[in-house]
């Protein structure tokens, strides 16, 4: 009987001893988990998951404020991942925070600009060019798609248009390999 | 030969089927009425187009300049007219259009006026920057820019110069052809890389299946002031593959995620000396090269053809047969199918291979990896081919890179072997090109966060500066306005009273503004003008409402 | 379809194909030395196999042709049956082969998909299941008096003859009488004094033994199965073997008697070397190997059950993939590891 206590006794003294060191020796600086759902986002900036862009977006879901399927532009994929990491159920994209588009990117329709830098104003990115009275110009490079700039537009001259593939953004294709009986 | 030659891991032995075409005499394609100058026909920045529609050209001007350090410039084959600068059908595994230069030739192949460099007198550097604006890239299959391959780097130079004759492709026979033919060239073109290079050592593989090559480049060689090693390497695919033929000749292996020249070894085609010999001792730019027409032909040969010939033009030299089931740019290994024959030739074009179903029956249906490890044993890379697949099978990236995806050199053994004839390459190339999508999706993304992140400093450090010059703007005149009382010796007024006379004072000036703007010329008007001006002002007002919107939003968020 | 547009010609049935073949010695000499109701079991094994192949593609909406092509279910079948009691009856042959075509192999996925080697689940089911069955071995047919022709041996499978019958053929096995023999006390000398035991295994059975090392050779010679299995799980059987042999040589059976048993070389040659289930690099290929040896004679030696090949095999197939990402090999270009040691 006091052998048993005693060798639990020790078992416990040992394993808090390691667990106390690993602790110390392992102490993770900061909160990594926003920063680890933050690069998981797409950074479109888009604010369609109800919060004013990605970070604030990723600092709910770390606090259990938020769904992980509010997020359209990550798509499928970036629920996955994000059930993956924070070891929560896959749940398909919730309809109301929008649907998966392919990625486009925002177009100026420079005949009908009027200059009024209201989408300038709106870019989450800063991925628009021009001056008061001057056509605008999106940066195509730096345009995350996010849409923001449609609604102020007063003569809705900008339009999205989807990145169409071209031979440098071309991707070999899943090979297909029938094992299947198609039905 | 004293060398003593090393073997390398796995390969395979496929069918040859060289004697097809290397026995008949090379003919020159005749000039076509149309040719095709993709932009992109090497690896890095496509160049850049130097002429615009309508203009004429004569034959080895430039029409596209290098864009970069990476990067060739393009040059027209043959004298002609410019019809249209734009995407056209190239030769791709994408189908897809890319940028092209399109030449209406009108007959006259009239030359641009040719000066050979004087290549010992010239900078090392300078010379490499007119390499490089004579289009020179490899002639062994990627299209490497050769310029940059002739730069030993600032550290150290180069001191082995291999020159790779292994052709170990079947069917393939342009560089056989031409180490027989122009053996002398070739050699002229390897002391310019030496020269650039500083190398001392000068070594040319050539697989043991083609000795009138290996005699042809022994006797060139002889009379050469410099030694030249001609060596016999046994015939085994892909002992033409660069690090294959490295191991072979050395015995050193080429560092995962180097380049031969962090081991001090450099290697050029034999095409691509020869190329660089007509270059420097004739100036004249890369407009054509030796392709190998075969497969199901008539009459299986090379021809040398001009950059942008159409591949139906060859096909038609080495005469088209009935039943055609497909064309490949490059050999039955590492080729790729071509669905348009219309496609032009480009510097990359090495053999214009016609199948069959007689020579290429359709491959039987895949079955699932029974891990028999076939592959792993035939890869020349050393990796187990079997987990590549399974990972990039399973869309497992990171870990397909931790099993060395990337030192994949897409040569096809495993799949030439596989029982199950799974198409393993496709798997590796589909994995490769989904985790550049990501790197490139990745940086996309964290540029987004950094820019999204600066324009929140940039709005915070607005909105501070403006609340600073506000403050400071208040502070003066409330010192003003208590300055005056003061100075008219009157009691000094409480903080209070400051602050109702700053409003006041901002009052009156608001409403002397206003006055001042409201129109004068529009108290008596006709109804209808009347009319005009409420609708316009209804309008103004719906804009700014809708201008507020995306804030009305923000706030309810 | 991309590049590469020409195949070598082998074939999954091709690899199959050659398996069955090399087997076809150590049948030979089975029918031989035991008789012909072997090739009954096969028979009716290679049956069961098919019907429930056939019947499990079907259920998971595969074409039957390609994969009923390929062999593989036959292979399965036969090295199962080579694995079973000959004479055994037929609900035994029927229900191994449904185990491991059903279970071991298509609830797993099919071709290429199964963790375990399906013969040898089929095998550990029915041991565990029906002991007494799987050890009734009839003897070698020079120590029994009046041999079974084929119709006597297809009546005592489906269960024609009496038990009574049947025990007057059977007998103990050597490894039964091993294991008997040295639980009654008696040293391995005096247990080989028996009239079952030849000059290394057991009278016949070192014959059968040959004959599936000859077999094995051949797969090696068409570079089918790499030497590294085979050769490291025999090393295993030998040193084991061996070192407990020599320091107590009254209690340990000798290692050539273990080596020449059936159970041993067809689980060398043709079951351990079983790619699906088997470590894939060639390092890894001598850890499964080795390991396995080992434990064959670990388990024959302190185990339950007089054989330990299947429980080996089955064992080191759970440890595949742990093998596989230890001993992953060096690729090209990677640094070795001693040029990876800082210079002096």
């Amino acid at each position: 009987m006091l052998e048993a206590i005693l060798v639990m006794a020790f078992g416990a003294v040992v394993l808090g001893a390691a667990l106390g060191y690993a602790a110390v020796r392992f102490r993770v600086e900061g909160d990594p988990l926003v920063e680890k759902i933050d690069a998981i986002l797409p950074q479109t900036q888009c604010g369609q998951c109800g919060f004013p862009g990605c970070k604030p977006y990723a600092q709910a879901i770390a606090k259990g404020e938020a769904e992980i399927n509010q997020c359209p532009p990550g798509g499928e994929e970036g629920i996955h991942k994000l059930a993956d990491l924070l070891g929560r159920e896959f749940k398909p994209l919730s309809a109301e925070h929008g649907i998966e588009k392919p990625k486009s990117v925002a177009f100026i329709d420079e005949q009908t600009c009027i200059g009024c830098t209201l989408c300038i104003q709106a870019c989450p990115v800063d991925a628009i060019s021009g001056a008061a009275k001057q056509m605008h110009t999106i940066i195509a490079d730096e345009c995350t798609g996010c849409e923001l700039c449609l609604p102020p537009c007063p003569v809705d001259c900008i339009s999205m248009v989807p990145i169409a593939e071209d031979l440098p953004h071309w991707k070999w294709k899943h090979p297909v390999i029938m094992l299947k009986e198609v039905p | 030969m004293s060398r003593t030659l090393h073997t390398f891991k796995g390969g395979v032995h496929p069918p040859e089927h060289k004697a097809e075409s290397n026995a008949r005499p090379v003919h020159a394609a005749p000039l076509p009425r149309k040719l095709v100058i993709p932009l992109r026909q090497h690896i890095g920045n496509p160049a850049k187009p130097v002429v615009s529609v309508g203009e004429r050209v004569l034959k080895g001007q430039l029409i596209g300049a290098a864009d970069g350090y990476i990067s060739a410039a393009v040059h027209a084959s043959s004298s002609g007219t410019i019809t249209a600068i734009g995407p056209a059908l190239v030769p791709h595994a994408s189908g897809l259009p890319d940028d092209c230069i399109t030449i209406e030739t009108d007959g006259l192949d009239e030359w641009i006026t040719r000066t050979p460099l004087d290549y010992r007198a010239l900078d090392p550097s300078e010379l490499r920057m007119r390499l490089r604006d004579l289009g020179l890239a490899g002639l062994g299959g990627a299209a490497f820019p050769s310029a940059v391959k002739l730069d030993p780097g600032a550290r150290h130079d180069c001191p082995t110069l291999i020159l790779n004759g292994g052709e170990c492709e079947p069917w393939i026979t342009c560089d056989d052809v031409l180490m027989r033919q122009h053996a002398d060239d070739i050699l002229q073109g390897v002391a310019v890389m030496r020269h650039l290079l500083g190398s001392t050592e000068v070594i040319v593989g050539i697989e043991d299946n083609k000795p009138e090559a290996i005699a042809a480049m022994q006797a060139a060689a002889a009379k050469m002031d410099f030694a030249t090693e001609v060596v016999a390497v046994p015939t085994i695919y892909p002992a033409g593959g660069a690090k294959q033929m490295v191991q072979t000749l050395t015995g050193k292996e080429v560092p995962s995620g180097k380049l031969s020249t962090d081991i001090g070894i450099q290697v050029f085609n034999v095409g691509t000396a020869y190329a660089l010999a007509r270059a420097v001792h004739r100036g004249e730019p890369l407009i054509s090269r030796l392709v190998t027409v075969t497969g199901h032909v008539l009459r299986p040969q090379n021809v040398e053809a001009l950059i942008g010939t159409p591949m139906q033009a060859l096909i038609d030299v080495a005469g088209d047969r009935d039943g055609t089931t497909g064309v490949l740019m490059g050999g039955p290994m590492m080729g790729v199918p071509i669905t348009n024959t219309g496609v032009p030739v480009i510097k990359a074009t090495n053999c214009v291979l016609v199948k069959s179903r007689e020579l290429f029956p359709p491959l039987p249906r895949a079955l699932p990896c029974i891990r028999c490890t076939r592959c792993a044993d035939a890869c020349p890379a050393e990796l187990q081919p079997q987990e590549l697949f399974r990972f990039a099978k399973a869309g497992d990236f990171g870990r397909a890179q931790e099993y060395h995806l990337f030192d994949c050199i897409e040569c096809g053994c495993c799949s030439y072997v596989c029982p199950s004839h799974i198409p393993l390459v496709d798997f590796y190339r589909y994995a490769k090109s989904e985790i550049w999508a990501r790197e490139k999706e990745k940086r996309a993304s964290d540029l987004a966060r950094e820019r999204h992140d600066f324009r929140q400093f940039r709005l915070e450090r607005e909105k501070k500066e403006k609340a600073e010059k506000l403050a400071a703007k208040a502070k003066v005149k409330r010192a003003e306005l208590a300055a005056a009382p003061a100075a008219e010796g009157a009691a000094a007024p409480s903080d209070a009273d400051a602050k109702k006379a700053l409003i006041a004072a901002a009052l009156a000036r608001a409403q002397a503004k206003k006055a001042e703007v409201a129109p004068k010329n529009v108290d008596h008007l006709p109804p209808e003008a009347q009319r005009e001006i409420e609708e316009i002002e209804a309008r103004r007002a719906k804009i700014r409402e809708i201008a507020h919107q995306p804030l009305e939003t923000d706030d309810k968020k | 379809m991309p590049s590469p547009f020409i195949l070598d010609r082998t074939s999954v049935t091709q690899v199959m194909a050659w398996v069955l073949a090399a087997l076809l010695p150590g049948i030979a000499v089975y029918v031989w030395l035991f008789g012909p109701g072997i090739l009954i079991t096969l028979t009716l094994a290679t049956a069961t196999a098919l019907a429930a192949e056939a019947a499990m593609l079907k259920m998971r909406g595969y074409p039957a042709k390609p994969f009923l092509t390929d062999l593989s279910a036959i292979v399965t079948a036969w090295l199962l049956a080579l694995s079973l009691p000959a004479l055994a009856p037929w609900w035994l042959i029927v229900t191994g082969t449904l185990f491991a075509i059903v279970v071991a192999k298509h609830l797993y996925g099919g071709l290429g998909q199964n963790i375990f080697n399906p013969a040898m689940v089929g095998y550990a089911v029915l041991i565990v299941s029906f002991p007494v069955q799987m050890t009734q071995w009839p003897g070698p047919l020079s120590l029994t008096d009046a041999p079974l022709t084929l119709a006597q041996s297809a009546s005592v499978i489906f269960g024609g003859i009496p038990q009574a019958t049947l025990d007057a053929v059977t007998m103990a096995t050597p490894l039964d009488a091993l294991r008997t023999g040295l639980l009654q006390q008696y040293t391995v000398d005096e247990i080989m004094t028996q009239p079952i035991f030849g000059y290394y295994g057991g009278i016949g059975f070192e014959w059968l033994a040959g004959a599936f090392l000859l077999g094995g050779l051949l797969l090696w010679a068409l570079r089918i199965i790499s030497w590294q299995v085979p050769l490291a799980f025999l090393a295993g059987i030998w040193l084991a073997a061996g070192f407990l042999h020599f320091f107590d040589a009254g209690r340990f059976g000798a290692p050539w008697f273990h080596l020449f048993s059936p159970a041993v070389m067809l689980g060398a040659f043709f079951i351990a070397t079983d790619p699906v289930s088997g470590a894939t690099t060639p390092r890894g290929k001598l850890v499964f190997g080795f390991g396995a040896g080992l434990l064959t004679i670990i388990i024959r030696t302190w185990g339950g059950y007089p054989d330990g090949v299947a429980f080996a095999i089955l064992l080191m197939n759970l440890s595949v993939p742990l093998i596989d990402a230890w001993t992953q090999p060096r690729i090209y270009g990677e640094a070795r590891r001693r040029d990876k040691e800082p210079p002096a």
